[in-house]
């Protein structure tokens, strides 16, 4: 008798409690069913649809049939790769640089990192082509300082597209390795100097795989949006770096073509999910997001 | 054996003062660490145990003196370059690496051979009585396990000079009391110079051959265990250490005596401007303990508390002093006690009567 005391009852109110849960947590559920799966559900839809308006593979045939596809694919992730490349060169050092400063001062820092996020993408991203171009001040002042001769060639091309793009990407890699690096605690440095490593021995063995987490969480981060980025590689590039996004763009703009745009976007959605995958068998997801510390 | 004369290396320590500010965390201190010697470091908190510890490894620069170990200048020595090693307070195991990994860590950094290492990182592991535990995660470690992960990590390159700050602080009292004792054995097995740090007394009696007490960034009193509570130097030394009650004492030339009535003196009277009798509460005796030659104060009891294993009774003098008693309770005892308000008689051996400068140490 005494061995069920109330259970019938706690079991009850376990349940009502998380009937409530369920209750408060159901419109956003119903907003994430209307914005997210509906519009992705009918992009896989539509691109089985074909040109007579029945079933057809024919959108995805073609990314497999015409070079030209696998070609963009090719370039996008290539683009994509030096830009994460590039990001984690520079974020990476001044992320260590940042960390290391007294915490006001850090946090100062870590503001001008972020102030490029509270200005437009399309402003910061025309910026670089007036700054870049022949004309523009970048080339005048090298010449006029010595550095080079003749005006070179910086924007409508892969340079200039790989320039907006880091400057776009540089804060989605230094905050998750700042965040990192502030956490690991300085004494793993001290006991690895009093165990006999110098500082770069100290630096490599023990600062590096501690703040990893991070920077494969930024380096993800920054790849995956890469892969689907359009403003900036599409204006400072001038048309001579296609990316699959600028080709979902001209299948519908110039060729009403909805079927192949959405072919284009499963493909693309297909592969950021396998890329997340992959990195999942290497390291936990929640990282990407700043939980699971 | 062998082993042990080539392991200890003696510290000197001379006129090293660190300033943070206008606050002195180390004031001009000089310090002689024997070769293979226990030295605990021990004082109220802020009073430059740390810092001090932090000096001999290297990562506190001070603002002047010498240090050497041997005879080997090494206070501007790189931290990496000193071979001292160094259990932190908490432990500083990188996350990153297994039990094996962190202990192997140094010898690693020494090139030994990768059969050598293994040898070694397993007979350090078994000194800790943690053998087989090398493929283990970190975060898969007691308290406890730690702490000996971490020891085994400082000992296994076979430093000479071994430091640890507050090693055992964050262990429960039990196997606290447990790895004092084995500390200590691994100490006499290994023979390092060893520089502990610690803020209770308790550990520092039970391990230390000796014992420095330091508050605001001074030595007060260099001594082993026996004679730090026995006959500290000091009021500061003696207050910090066990329990004591503090009477006013008059001397006139050779004659020392307490409220009118001259002490039978065992030690030579302390050269001091001012004098305090200091007296432990389990040196004094009640009447029936009382022998021929001992010094007695007359007193009333004012509280009698039981403790369990002990009882104290706390007692005012005739002129206003208060002493506390500390005794065993053995059968009989407990009735036997005196109850409040009785007048009694205590007695204090003539060994156990302490006299000590009464000045207070200043800053
Ligand atoms: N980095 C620092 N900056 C400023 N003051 C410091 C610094 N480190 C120590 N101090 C000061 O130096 C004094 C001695 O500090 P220390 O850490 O050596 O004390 P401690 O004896 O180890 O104390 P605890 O028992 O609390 O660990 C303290 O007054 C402390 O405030
Ligand atoms: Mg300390």
């Amino acid at each position: 008798m005494t061995a069920d005391l109330n259970a019938a009852g706690l079991r009850r109110d376990e349940a009502a409690e998380r009937l409530a849960l369920f209750g408060l947590a159901s419109p956003a559920l119903l907003l994430v069913l209307i914005v997210m799966v509906l519009p992705v559900g009918w992009l896989f839809y539509v691109s089985f649809v074909g040109a007579d308006g029945g079933f057809s593979m024919e959108n995805y045939a073609r990314m497999v049939r015409e070079k030209s596809y696998g070609r963009i694919f090719l370039q996008t992730f290539n683009v994509s790769l030096l830009t994460t490349g590039l990001c984690i060169l520079i974020g990476y050092p001044l992320a260590y640089f940042i960390s290391g400063l007294p915490t006001r001062i850090a946090n100062l820092c870590l503001i001008t990192v972020l102030l490029p996020f509270w200005t437009s993408l399309l402003v910061r991203t025309y910026a670089w082509l007036v700054l870049l171009q022949k004309q523009g001040l970048v080339n005048t002042w090298a010449i006029s300082l010595g550095l080079w001769d003749e005006p070179i060639k910086m924007v409508h091309n892969l340079t200039g597209t790989l320039i907006g793009m880091v400057h776009i990407m540089l804060p989605f890699l230094i905050l998750p390795v700042y965040g990192a690096m502030r956490a690991i605690d300085r004494d793993y440095l001290k006991a690895a100097a009093n165990l006999g490593a110098s500082p770069t021995r100290a630096f490599w063995t023990v600062f590096v795989p501690l703040s990893a987490p991070g920077l494969f969480a930024g380096a993800l981060m920054v790849f995956i949006l890469c892969l689907g980025f359009f403003v900036t590689p599409a204006v400072l590039g001038g048309g001579r770096v296609i990316l699959v996004s600028m080709k979902i763009v001209s299948n519908i703009e110039l060729f009403v073509n909805w079927g192949a745009a959405s072919a284009l976007g499963v493909v693309l959605l297909a592969l950021t999910f396998l890329i997340l995958w992959v990195a999942s068998k290497f390291v936990r997801l929640e990282q990407l997001t700043g939980g699971g510390h | 054996m062998t082993d042990q004369t080539k392991a200890a290396l003696p510290i000197t320590v001379r006129n090293i003062t660190k300033t943070y500010g206008r606050v002195f965390a180390l004031n001009d201190v000089s310090l002689d660490i024997r070769s293979g010697e226990f030295l605990t470091l021990l004082g109220p908190s802020g009073s430059g145990k740390t810092t001090l510890l932090m000096v001999l490894a290297g990562f506190t620069r001070p603002d002047r003196g010498s240090l050497t170990f041997g005879d080997r200048e090494v206070i501007r020595t790189a931290p990496h370059l000193r071979d001292v090693g160094m259990v932190f307070q908490n432990y500083a195991l990188f996350p990153h690496m297994t039990v094996a990994g962190n202990v192997g860590y140094p010898l690693r950094l020494r090139g030994v051979a990768k059969a050598e290492a293994g040898r070694r990182i397993e007979r350090a592991l078994e000194t800790v009585q943690l053998g087989g535990y090398g493929n283990r995660r970190i975060d898969q470690l007691s308290g406890g396990q730690k702490q000996r992960v971490a020891l085994a990590r400082s000992i296994v390159f076979e430093p000479r000079i071994l430091l640890m700050d507050e090693p055992l602080s964050a262990l429960d009292k039990k196997l606290r009391d447990r790895m004092q004792i084995e500390l200590r054995h691994l100490h006499e097995k290994l023979g390092m110079t060893t520089v502990y740090v610690t803020h209770d007394q308790r550990e520092a009696l039970t391990m230390s051959d000796r014992i420095a007490v330091v508050n605001h960034g001074r030595i007060m009193q260099l001594a082993n265990p026996r004679d730090l509570y026995n006959q500290p130097a000091n009021r500061f030394v003696a207050d910090f250490i066990g329990d004591s009650a503090f009477l006013p004492v008059q001397r006139e030339g050779s004659t020392v005596s307490f409220a009118g009535q001259p002490l039978t003196l065992a030690h030579p009277i302390p050269d001091a401007a001012s004098l305090l009798l200091m007296i432990r509460p389990e040196r004094l005796r009640l009447a029936r303990d009382i022998t021929e030659g001992m010094n007695t104060f007359q007193a009333t009891v004012t509280e009698v508390v039981y403790q369990g294993d002990s009882f104290l009774l706390y007692a005012r003098t005739g002129d206003g002093s208060e002493l506390a008693m500390r005794g065993a309770i053995r059968g009989g005892t407990v009735s036997g006690l005196p109850a409040t308000g009785d007048r009694i008689t205590l007695g204090l051996d003539p060994a156990d009567t302490v006299l000590i400068d009464g000045e207070e140490v200043r800053r």
